[in-house]
């Protein structure tokens, strides 16, 4: 009995032992070992919004400019407006937006994005920089470089003026000039803990309905006869044995169904392919819309030729008269003049190799919209 | 014609995705001498219909001689011998397996080192992704490193910042555990209306793996971390992009976070991180920091670039959620699905993946009607937490258009939302986190075509 209770104290001890030696970190004796404060050093660069981590020093907007034109203006843009590369670092915010701290463009559907206007910290800016930048040689730059590449930047997001040195005194003043420092949420419930008191419930809310469900099978978008082959031949990027094999999007789609003649059609189901039929040509039977100049009319709406324009994105890349992504508008109508046919397909096909090797992805847009911009470019693509 | 329809008894394929067994055969020989475009040809002169036995429909139809030549002719593989042990040091997929390949989407990125490649979940089966095909999200593009030089450092809010190398870390006890890894832009082409055409476009920044490594937890202990004031982990990369991402610290003491060097019984691919990237159960991708070098223990969120810039869902109300990290529930139907063609009417296996970042799947629905009616699929062992789950339903195909869909519901009750439903509450410009149903709609030609319902 003794012997039994000495052991049961024993194994206690030895419990309490290996407790304590795993609050102490000496459960594993032998791994790993103190780090030194330069290695530490080393490696600990990051930036926290509240600015600890970030080492002391300045830059100014003009010394920014230099080291700018030199290291990343080949990819970013003289004005970090580039979509060549990457997507633009620079664009879309006011001086109203410094003042409210929200970007107002962030509400227009039909904006891109610019980092300027997403960002909420300039410590975002500083430790990515620092510790990627520039892309090819990430870590070559010194603080006081950052500095001054964070400040020309922000001088260019209209954050600070042209005269301004960026330290690590001001730094946090300048935070709260940021366009769109009041623009982020963390009311949601997609944080895997506790720690921002965010929302609990999932903002969907389904329910496993099984039978007669309300959902009425309308095919509302699929994928345009023309970019049938945009992702290269299916057939290829499949298994050639199984149960299905992948369509040759090289050829045209078979008309005759699989079964023959026979199938009746089934319940709302078998009006789907009639409808997505109707739908893609319905832009084709549809009488285009006043503001848009008929094939062939005499007139040519400048106008609304631009409207289209914005509301098809095709701006995310073509300018009037300077080169984004694209060839600007300009350069188009001087190359192709006269030439509408050509130019409405070349709308709706994409291609690359005429302006570069970029290519253009196919638009989706209405042959009759498509048209309407081929028309105005053809005609030399006035302002 | 009459020939073909008595000996198939049924009825003819789409003839352009059609080849014979022997054309089949003929298409890898090809192939194999390098002549692809061979492929091309032998598909065009099938969509031709030139030549009648080609063309013919039903899959294993008895010849007119009597027998199938490959039954009756004995091949090679029969009559021969075969090559030795150890021909592949690291044995590799059939050389039949080649359409089989992670793909770049034509036109998202202009570069390769900033990009993403999909995995082609139309051809995979399980749940496990084979580490050769598991999808890649690089952001300053991907290194083979030298394990003997890497080393992990912990520090920050710690008694004493420690630092580890890869022997050190191998020593320590070990788990092995299977999960899947979402990139949060997984679907985010599809938010506004069909963009892509395959599957493999659609959902491939999804993978699933067992992975082996120590849990987090224990290394932060080494250190001395101080859990309670400690409450956010910045977790930093080796490499060029030095990637960070701030990891919640309740995630980290449950134990279920792992600094992990093993991916399916062996290390982790370069392209994943080789030598230790870690692994976060339920969170997106990018928290999942490849070639790990630090974590830094904090007591406030880090606003990385990853989290400040990028990975942040913009509302219709034009404010960004900042530090969205889990992935909900969802699920997709894998076969039949855009891009195939289903080759006659009869049976057919719909099969698919589904999962949640929050737990177990419980239940998988499937609709061959465009959500009006559904039934409820099998779902195959193991079912996981945070890991994918395969299910399957059986279906007879009659030949007339269908629209497949498949809805997964997990063990907190939550079901995965339609994109009206999703749409309603966060817009079409969220890009991350699209979890929505996924509709096929199969046509009467046996093409499989990726559609949206309104």
């Amino acid at each position: 009995m003794s012997s039994f209770r000495n052991a049961l104290i024993a194994a206690a001890a030895l419990t309490a032992a290996s407790l304590v030696a795993a609050q102490m970190g000496t459960q594993f004796p032998g791994i790993g070992r103190a780090a030194t404060p330069k290695e530490v050093a080393a490696w600990d660069i990051d930036v926290r919004p509240d600015f600890k981590g970030l080492p002391a020093g300045s830059g100014s907007v003009a010394k920014g400019q230099d080291i700018w034109e030199g290291k990343c203006a080949q990819c970013h843009g003289v004005f970090g407006e580039s979509n060549e590369v990457f997507s633009p670092l620079i664009g879309g915010t006011t001086t109203d937006d410094v003042k409210t701290g929200r970007v107002a463009k962030l509400m227009d559907p039909t904006s891109g994005r610019s980092t300027i206007m997403k960002v909420a910290t300039v410590s975002t800016l500083w430790d990515y920089i620092n510790r990627a930048m520039p892309w090819t040689q990430p870590k070559s730059l010194k603080p006081d470089e950052v500095y001054a590449v964070t400040a020309f930047l922000l001088n260019l997001g209209g954050v600070i003026p042209d005269n301004f040195t960026l330290s690590d005194k001001n730094i946090a003043e300048v935070q709260a000039r940021m366009p769109n420092r009041n623009g982020m949420t963390t009311r949601h419930a997609m944080w895997p803990g506790a720690e921002f008191k965010g929302v609990k419930t999932p903002d969907t809310k389904n329910t496993a309905c099984m039978k007669d469900c309300a959902t009425e099978p309308t095919v509302a978008s699929f994928l345009p006869d023309f970019a049938r082959n945009a992702h290269g031949n299916i057939a290829e990027q499949n298994r050639p044995v199984g149960a299905q094999h992948g369509v040759d999007t090289t050829q045209p789609e078979s008309k005759a169904p699989v079964a023959g003649s026979g199938a009746s059609g089934s319940v709302a189901v078998a009006q789907a392919p009639a409808a997505a039929k109707a739908a893609a040509e319905a832009p084709k039977a549809a009488p285009a819309p006043a503001s848009i100049p008929a094939p062939g009319a005499a007139g040519v709406d400048s106008k609304a030729a631009q409207v289209l324009t914005q509301k098809n994105n095709c701006t995310a890349c073509h300018a009037i008269d300077k080169k984004i992504l694209g060839p600007s508008f300009a350069d188009i109508a001087k190359k192709h003049a006269g030439k509408t046919d050509y130019l409405a397909g070349k709308i709706k096909s994409g291609g690359s190799g005429v302006w570069g090797p970029i290519p253009m992805p196919p638009q989706t847009l209405t042959d009759a919209e498509a048209k309407a911009i081929a028309v105005w470019l053809a005609a030399g693509a006035a302002k | 014609m009459k020939q073909e329809d008595v000996s198939s008894g049924r009825v003819r394929k789409a003839p352009e995705n059609f080849l014979s067994r022997e054309g089949v055969r003929a298409v890898f020989a090809e192939a194999k001498n390098g002549r692809r475009d061979f492929i091309r040809n032998a598909f065009a002169a099938a969509a031709a219909g030139a030549v009648v036995p080609v063309a013919m429909a039903q899959g294993n139809p008895v010849p007119v001689e009597g027998g199938d030549s490959n039954i009756l002719n004995l091949p090679e593989h029969a009559t021969g011998l075969g090559q030795g042990v150890a021909t592949e040091g690291y044995g590799k997929p059939s050389k039949f397996e080649t359409n089989v390949q992670r793909r770049q989407s034509p036109g998202l990125t202009q570069t390769t080192q900033a990009s993403v490649s999909f995995a082609p979940l139309q051809s995979l089966f399980g749940i496990v992704t084979p580490s050769g095909l598991h999808f890649e999200r690089h952001h300053q593009g991907w290194w083979d490193i030298d394990p003997s030089k890497h080393r992990f450092m912990v520090n920050g809010m710690v008694k004493t910042p420690k630092v580890f190398t890869m022997d050190e870390i191998m020593r320590l006890p070990s788990v092995s555990r299977f999960h899947f890894i979402e990139c949060g832009a997984n679907t985010a082409a599809e938010w506004g209306n069909v963009a892509v055409p395959t599957v493999q476009y659609t959902h491939g920044m999804i993978s699933c793996s067992e992975f082996t490594g120590v849990p987090l937890i224990t290394l932060l202990q080494l250190a001395g971390a101080d859990l309670k004031n400690g409450r956010f982990v910045l977790a930093e990369g080796g490499d060029g992009s030095s990637m960070t991402r701030t990891i919640p610290m309740s995630l980290i003491t449950s134990g279920e976070v792992i600094v992990a060097y093993g991916q399916n019984g062996e290390m982790l691919r370069p392209e994943n991180g080789y030598p230790l990237r870690l692994v976060v159960p339920g969170v997106q991708g990018v928290s999942w920091v490849k070639y790990l070098r630090r974590v830094e223990v904090g007591d406030k969120p880090y606003a990385a670039k990853d989290e400040a810039i990028h990975y942040i869902d913009l509302q219709p109300d034009g404010l960004q959620r900042q530090y969205t990290n889990l992935q909900e529930c969802k699920s997709v139907v894998t076969t039949p699905s855009g891009g195939q063609v289903l080759l006659d009417k009869g049976f057919y296996n719909i099969t698919g993946l589904a999962w949640s970042g929050k737990g177990k799947i419980k239940k998988v629905d499937v609709s061959v009607d465009g959500g009006r009616n559904w039934r409820q699929a099998r779902l195959e062992s193991p079912v996981m937490s945070k890991a994918l789950t395969r299910f399957n339903i059986d279906w007879v195909w009659d030949g007339k258009p269908a629209i497949i869909q498949s809805r997964a519901m997990d063990d907190t009750g939550f079901v995965q939302p339609t994109y009206k439903q999703l749409r309603a509450v966060r817009g079409t410009r969220s890009i991350y986190h699209n979890n929505a149903i996924q509709s096929w709609l199969i046509q009467e030609n046996g093409e499989v075509k990726n559609v949206q319902l309104s």
